[in-house]
């Protein structure tokens, strides 16, 4: 029955994207967390994390999820999200990470998203 | 504590299915399983369903951690029906017999609480609360009943 959250990353320059497939509890929050914070050790600016692949989350994931958006908004980075469930959205904007994070329909928006380009 | 007003369990013959899972990790998975075979049962909306499974597995994680369940399990149990004008829902009770807590004194998290560290946690009654059309919350010394519902 294992329902691990898996996570992969991928890197464009100074943006790191982060790909989950899988439940986001606490261990699926902490898989993110170290990821995110190696990709943020290693000089990623932004990071995108796209939950396409996970259908469920708990608070306690969530949480987590807000540990770190402290952490990128402490290095003036940015963080955003894609792919989300409308159920996944709705718990976001329950729980306020869409006031400080920006969520996106889709990985493209949000690579553009965090790399605006000049007009 | 109440929201909404449910009506008491249906008469015999109601079509409900009862379950009980131990307190451990990811059981809630196994629960929100049979919560979703009934959603899809009364063809509910896929996006309905999965607010169900999420407000299911929030209760399940808040027994977890802060029931303190004598029996080390909770009690399930999953009711379908229909209104009188014609709606049909899908209802979930989660009883555990832990040490009860009062919903009423149960400060309203943020994230900004969260953002100064003061409070990571205690998000799951106001998910709950804002993922369900009905929530009933009743609890004491002989444990809590968290009754939720969800119309198609």
């Amino acid at each position: 029955m294992s329902e691990a959250c898996k996570v992969s990353a991928e890197r464009r320059g100074d943006v790191a994207i982060l790909r989950t497939d899988g439940y986001i509890n606490n261990q699926g929050g902490e898989e993110i967390a170290r990821e995110a914070y190696a990709q943020l050790e290693s000089g990623a600016r932004a990071l995108v994390l796209n939950l396409e692949k996970t259908r469920i989350v708990n608070s306690i994931g969530i949480s987590i999820l807000i540990e770190v958006l402290e952490k990128v908004m402490d290095r003036k980075g940015m963080l955003a999200f894609c792919g989300l469930t409308p159920t996944i959205d709705k718990t976001f904007r329950i729980m306020g990470l869409a006031q400080y994070a920006e969520i996106y329909p889709t990985q493209e928006d949000a690579l553009r998203g965090v790399n605006p380009q000049p007009a | 504590m109440s929201q909404g007003g449910i009506a008491p369990p249906g008469p015999p013959g109601a079509r409900e299915v009862s379950m009980t899972i131990p307190v451990a990790p990811e059981m809630e998975i196994v629960a929100t399983a049979q919560a979703a075979a009934l959603g899809e049962y009364i063809a509910m909306a896929r996006d309905k369903i999965d607010e169900v499974k999420l407000a299911l597995v929030e209760a399940c994680i808040n027994a977890f951690e802060h029931a303190d369940c004598r029996d080390e399990q909770l009690h399930l149990t999953f009711r379908l029906g229909r209104e009188p004008k014609g709606r049909e829902w899908l209802e979930v009770e989660v009883l555990d017999k832990g040490k009860g807590f009062d919903s009423d004194q149960v400060e309203p998290p943020s994230i900004e609480k969260s953002f100064s560290g003061h409070r990571k946690r205690g998000w799951g009654l106001q998910i709950i609360r804002s993922l369900m059309d009905e929530v009933e919350i009743t609890s004491g010394g002989g444990g809590t009943r968290i009754l939720m519902r969800k119309y198609k």
